[in-house]
């Protein structure tokens, strides 16, 4: 119980921080009165609904998304090193927008981002079935292996595609780390709705992906169907990653760390885990947004750079507790 | 009630190419222990994974109250029949109460909460496996022969009438076997559960045993109550081990002594 007051305050926290500090510093009755009575000629009201709140809306969704995607991507391969940033999911969803906006000639930030959905499902599909992650018999270092080729290989061709582009080096940096500061552009509402259905099917199956946690035959003996349940927990990652992606460009990292906080809040239950991870990926990344405001005003350090610089670390904190040889 | 009896109908059992079970007809008898007993490689572990429907014939059916197992819904199947493999994977830090909740999966809908009769199954599970006081306890702190006893809870709790173990007491030193091979027999006399193990130790089976099915490299040797299969012909023809058999000077069963 204390735990979650303490992920309750740390997300409410984050939420403040990131509507009141920034270039210009606002204060909570900055805040206050801009929502109960906005004046078009106060730039302290102006700056906090044309950019903060949108910004903040953005984080909250592509935060729990990648959050929540990390949760299932990890109960369902039994690996703490799989992410979608790290797994190559994000980057594919990345590459499907910039090929569909160069082939259509559209921009990058309308309805082309829902290509985001077949770049994370392909990718997904990718990096799975060869890698041998959803019988998890592979081992952690195999899959995070493929993972790496396949991010690799697609942030290559991302950037290739994007150099055709006329103002390529903006448009590369989003899409190679994503940000959080265009989010007034993106389609942020809709996306929202896909990340929400992803969410509700990963809360529906989550019991059973408790189940085939504990390996296929025993699984099988309790009465589930591991094809199914990899099949339906493949959906939920695409639709959230994809969400997330559209919304804020690829964010790595997110999904790496969320997953064992989770954890220590909420237990072995994995309802309750994935409920922790709404709250934990949309504190840590806007946290991270906000840190790379204040980092080099007024340029900004993207927040796909700020999780990468914290997500880093961990991940080497994380692969040296793997035994070697572990079956994850 | 109807008789709950697994049988195994002209059954044809491989990986591929390779046949291990051929055209293999035998039932397992409701209500009683039947051990699996053969050499390595002979497909005790294949036979019984096609009980629980773990893999599909190449031919023949296996049948549950004379319907082919294939064919029934795969959560009425789980209530009916749990297997406890080798090897169950152990999602790490979980406790052993966590654990055991699992087993009752199959009753469970996607969004029924937690009924009084999932609890009672948990408790009494725990208590027939004498863990009620660890469940708190984290599964990877416990020895050998509590983790195999909390992995048992698991399938009790899934509260099936047929209960299939694969080596469920390899690892185990001799006087943890023994505990685990009583609870089974205790389950089976006290609940009727139906309980299919295979094991290597011939002793142990013949001692715990109401019914024994011996495979040998050609298929099956012998199947029947102990004082039948356990011979030295059976013996020589499964393991081609010459052995001299003497009654257990404490059970009366066949003991198997090694020439």
């Amino acid at each position: 119980m204390k735990r979650w007051i303490l992920l309750a305050l740390l997300f409410a926290v984050a939420v403040a921080l990131s509507l009141l500090l920034g270039v210009r510093h606002l204060t909570p009755s900055d805040v206050w009165q801009a929502v109960t009575a906005p004046d078009p000629r106060n730039p302290a009201h102006v700056t906090l609904l044309t950019i903060r709140l949108p910004r903040l809306a953005g984080g909250l969704i592509a935060g729990a998304a990648l959050g929540l995607a990390g949760t299932v991507m990890q109960s369902l391969t039994r690996n703490p090193l799989a992410d979608p940033g790290i797994l190559g999911v994000n980057a594919g969803a990345a590459l499907a927008v910039v090929l569909g906006a160069l082939l259509l000639g559209r921009a990058d930030n309308g309805i082309v981002t829902v290509l985001a959905f077949p770049g994370a499902a392909l990718a997904s599909v990718a990096v799975f079935l060869p890698g041998g992650g959803l019988s998890g018999d592979a081992g952690p270092v195999r899959l995070t292996l493929a993972g790496a080729a396949l991010n690799a290989l697609l942030i290559s061709a991302v950037s290739a595609i994007v150099q055709f582009r006329g103002e390529a080096l903006d448009i590369l940096r989003f899409w190679i780390a994503g940000s959080l500061a265009s989010a007034a552009e993106r389609p942020v509402a809709a996306m929202s709705l896909v990340a929400l259905c992803g969410a509700v099917l990963a809360l529906a199956i989550a019991p059973r992906l408790e189940v085939l946690s504990l390996g296929g035959s025993l699984a099988r003996g309790l009465g589930t169907r591991p094809g199914i349940v990899q099949a339906q927990a493949l959906l939920a990652v695409t639709a959230l990653t994809g969400a997330a992606v559209a919304i804020a460009g690829p964010i790595g990292f997110l999904g790496l760390m969320v997953p064992p906080l989770a954890r220590r809040v909420a237990g072995h239950s994995l309802r309750l885990e994935l409920a922790a991870s709404v709250a934990l990926g949309a504190a840590i990344l806007l946290l991270a947004d906000t840190a790379g405001r204040l980092i080099f005003p007024p340029a900004e350090v993207r927040a796909g750079i700020m999780t990468a610089l914290l997500g880093g670390p961990i991940f080497i904190l994380i692969a040296r507790r793997l035994k070697p040889g572990a079956q994850g | 009630m109807t008789e709950m009896t697994l049988r195994a109908e002209a059954l044809t059992l491989g990986y591929g190419e390779r046949r291990v079970i051929d055209d293999l007809s035998l039932a397992l008898p409701a209500a009683r222990m039947t051990t699996i007993l053969g050499p390595n490689g002979c497909g005790k572990s294949t036979l019984l994974r096609a009980f629980a429907r773990l893999i599909r014939p190449q031919a023949g059916v296996v049948t549950l109250c004379g319907e082919d197992i294939h064919g029934q819904d795969t959560r009425a199947l789980a209530r009916r029949i749990a297997i406890l493999p080798q090897a169950p994977l152990a999602p790490e830090g979980i406790s052993v109460g966590d654990l055991v909740k699992r087993g009752r999966a199959p009753w469970r809908g996607l969004l029924s909460p937690w009924s009084r009769a999932d609890a009672e199954a948990c408790a009494g599970a725990l208590q027939a496996v004498g863990m009620t006081e660890h469940q708190e306890r984290r599964l990877d702190e416990l020895s050998g022969g509590q983790r195999q006893r909390a992995w048992l809870a698991l399938v009790l709790a899934q509260g099936t009438p047929l209960l299939l173990l694969d080596e469920p007491t390899t690892w185990l030193d001799l006087t943890h076997q023994l505990e685990v091979l009583s609870l089974l027999r205790q389950r089976n006399r006290d609940a009727g559960t139906t309980v299919v193990s295979v094991l290597h130790d011939i002793n142990l089976a013949a001692r715990f045993s109401d019914h024994l099915i011996l495979l040998g490299p050609g298929g099956l040797v012998a199947e029947g109550t102990p004082e039948v299969v356990v011979t030295t012909e059976n013996l020589q023809r499964a393991f081609r081990l010459a052995a001299r058999i003497q009654p257990d000077p404490v059970t009366d069963r066949p003991m198997v002594i090694p020439l």
